[in-house]
């Protein structure tokens, strides 16, 4: 049934839908007068030539695990959960009052309660567009995607009027106080000899962002649930006769969803600003979208995924330190990177597959007169 | 071995020390950019301008995301750049965190608030309640309809501080005057949203407002334009934006962060660190823009109404209330 073999399907399309953005972006770069391989080079020594450039890709690969992670699950149901963004704000809220409000001896026991708190608020504000979908049939993409706009606003207001330490004109919470800062990779590997820059904001996120991809595979192949959240994305009608209930699988797809988009902020909030700030997320949400698209929704898929999205942030935070390319140019060229490996994908793949098709029949037709 | 550790020795010396006689300065734009027309440009300009008159020249960054903001300051930092000067708020929390780190750098933040004041860091801010004040004294006077608008970027203390000495300023002249206050966002995209500005100013307008003052970055550039479409008059915010489009535009709220940045960059290491600089009208560090593109608009009552209230707020007879005091405002409800 399958026209082309697996490793075509996972490795050949996401890497030419690569090659082409690539080349796209060097022609960009060519236009305003820059020097593309320069540029390359910039990006990836920013990115992957130190620890330093490491701590940084990873830690914004480890917000885009969690938001892509959500996402996958979602789509595993059939569902589009376009709220990330807004789910790991209020995952960001319920880090800062787990964090600012209970005395915790050592960062250990706050990190679980942090994952829980985060997990809890990012799943209850998905829980109300689940409950729309399931019960009113209200569009899940359109109700997660206003919801983002509403924790925006109940971001805004629990910041600017509730949590605001009195004199500062930021809108953010005080810090975390040292017992909850979590170590970073630094501290983490330095016990192994590993020397790792210290100034990276990757931090021991990155282990529960892993641990949680393991999960989520676990969940989706290995378990009952799995399978009818999987069966229900693929065929409603099918499922229900089943006897899976929609209301359910929306609701619990949609909670676990939620839950992992509010996680994020233990890597952002707890780990990297140790505070809340207005602009936590920036975008992390939606960029979910694009990892857990270019993943396949596959919990590896999308751990390369996010590597790769975090190498083109600490890459273009790089070209923007050192060189006179604008910054709306290096979103440019992550939005080329999204459009070819998830909007354009069948661009890619349909040609791909008829290169598959004619190459199967001439090896048929060849093998034919042997018989 | 021992060969190749003299190496990197002296090679990392070599690198320190011509780190130590680099000393270029840094400017840090905050996520509006820095063509905002507005408050980072003006720190651009104020830049451009010391790098215009020294033959200088000076890094800079326009940030993207929140996690920039300590690698910025980290890089600059370790490059030898000094001082580090940040735009913004928001880069409060950062430069105390990083400079401690950092003793031989100086940096400066504009806008800024911190409880302890590191000594290696100065802190600008400006009194923005008192230009407001008299730019809202000028619109109460042109206003025919009794009716001002006000258009705040992101919903937070500043801009309501904004606001609230426009409001102010508004009551003064006329008491009975109506204003309207509208912020564009709560999320940082308010700084630069131009549609949405243009929209709240037809709303505004369609409530009667025929001056409408916007404190909003990026998003003013909308709220100009509309302004000026729909004939009536606008209030531009930080640089002097009299120019864009000229006639249609009462005056500027002049904040000068151009100023504050051009003297950070000419004292460089030498500048004096450790407390907060506070710029108000009495340091020209706020004011009202008057220059060819208003000339008609302005009348000579309303040029000596706004000087005898200069006067008064300097001397200290007149106090315009800050919006900070008790985080309220008198005469206006956001």
């Amino acid at each position: 049934m399958d026209v082309m073999p697996k490793w075509a399907e996972v490795i050949l399309v996401p890497l030419i839908s690569l090659l082409l953005a690539a080349i796209l972006s060097a022609l960009v770069i060519l236009a305003i007068g820059e020097d593309p391989v320069a540029a390359v080079k910039l990006m990836v020594s920013g990115a992957l030539g130190s620890t330093y450039g490491w701590g940084y890709t990873l830690y914004y690969a480890t917000n885009f695990m969690f938001t892509g992670l959500a996402v996958a699950v979602a789509f595993h149901a059939g569902l589009f959960n376009i709220g990330g963004e807004g789910q790991a704000m209020l995952g960001g809220l319920g880090v800062a009052l787990v964090c600012l409000f209970i005395p915790w001896p050592h960062w250990t026991i706050a990190v679980l309660a942090a994952i829980i708190g985060s997990a809890l608020f990012g799943a209850l504000w998905a829980a109300i567009p689940a409950y729309l979908q399931a019960k009113r049939g209200s569009h899940i993409v359109i109700t997660t995607i206003m919801f983002n706009f509403i924790a925006a606003a109940v971001l805004n207001y629990m910041l600017v009027n509730i949590l605001r330490p009195a004199g500062s004109m930021d809108p953010a919470t005080a810090r975390f106080p040292e017992a909850v800062h979590l170590p970073s990779l630094h501290d983490l590997l330095a016990p192994f000899g590993i020397a790792f820059s210290k100034a990276a904001p990757a931090n021991v996120s990155l282990v529960v962002a892993m641990i949680a991809c393991v999960l989520v595979w676990l969940l989706i192949w290995r378990t009952p649930l799995g399978l009818e959240i999987r069966s229900y994305g693929k065929s409603q009608r099918a499922a229900r006769y089943a006897g899976i209930g929609s209301v359910r699988i929306t609701m619990i797809a949609m909670l676990i969803s939620g839950a992992l988009a509010g996680m994020m902020a233990i890597n952002n909030v707890m780990g990297e600003a140790e505070r809340l700030v207005l602009n936590a997320v920036e975008g992390a949400g939606f960029i979910g979208i694009a990892v857990a698209l270019m993943g396949r929704s596959h919990p590896v898929g999308v751990f390369l995924a996010a590597i790769l999205f975090g190498f083109l942030y600490q890459g273009g935070a790089e070209l923007a330190l050192w060189t006179s390319i604008p910054r709306e140019l290096i979103v440019v060229i992550q939005a080329l990177v999204i459009l070819f490996t998830g909007a354009l994908d069948n661009m890619v793949r349909m040609p791909l597959e008829r290169i598959f098709l004619a190459l199967r029949r001439t090896s048929k037709s060849k093998s034919t007169p042997a018989e | 071995m021992t060969l190749m550790q003299k190496f990197l020795g002296a090679s990392a010396a070599l690198a320190l020390s011509a780190g130590a006689a680099l000393a270029e300065p840094a400017l840090i734009f905050d996520l509006g950019g820095k063509f905002d027309k507005s408050f980072n440009e003006a720190a651009f300009n104020g830049a451009k301008r010391w790098a215009d008159e020294t033959g200088g020249k000076f890094l800079e960054i326009e940030l993207q995301s929140e996690a920039q903001r300590e690698q910025a300051l980290r890089r600059f930092a370790e490059s030898g750049a000094n001082p580090v000067i940040t735009t913004g708020f928001a880069f409060a929390d950062p430069v105390s965190v990083v400079a401690p780190d950092y003793p031989d750098t100086k940096f400066v933040n504009i806008d800024g608030w911190m409880p302890e004041v590191p000594a290696n860091v100065q802190l600008i801010g400006f009194q923005e309640h008192q230009g407001s004040y008299l730019v809202g004294m000028m619109a109460a006077m042109a206003s025919e309809s009794g009716t001002v608008g006000f258009i705040g970027g992101m919903d937070i203390p500043l801009i309501r501080h904004f606001g609230c000495g426009f409001a102010q300023g508004v009551k003064a002249i006329n008491p009975d005057a109506t204003v309207i206050a509208n912020m564009t966002g709560t999320t940082p995209a308010a700084w630069n949203d131009p549609v949405k500005g243009s929209e709240l100013t037809k709303a505004q307008i369609s409530q009667g407002a025929d001056v409408i003052y916007a404190a909003a970055g990026g998003t003013g550039v909308g709220v100009l334009q509309t302004a000026a479409d729909e004939d009536i008059l606008s209030i531009g915010v930080d640089s002097n934006q009299n120019y864009l489009h000229s006639g249609k535009v009462l005056t500027s709220m002049l904040k000068r962060v151009d100023v504050a940045v051009y003297d950070s960059m000419k004292a460089g290491e030498g500048m004096e660190t450790g407390g907060f600089t506070t710029l108000g009208l009495a340091e020209e560090g706020v004011g009202v823009a008057l220059d060819e593109h208003n000339d008609a608009l302005v009348t000579d009552e309303m040029e000596a109404a706004v000087a005898e209230a200069r006067e008064k707020i300097i001397s200290g007879d007149l106090e315009v209330v800050a919006y900070y005091t008790n985080d309220s405002c008198p005469v206006l409800d956001f």
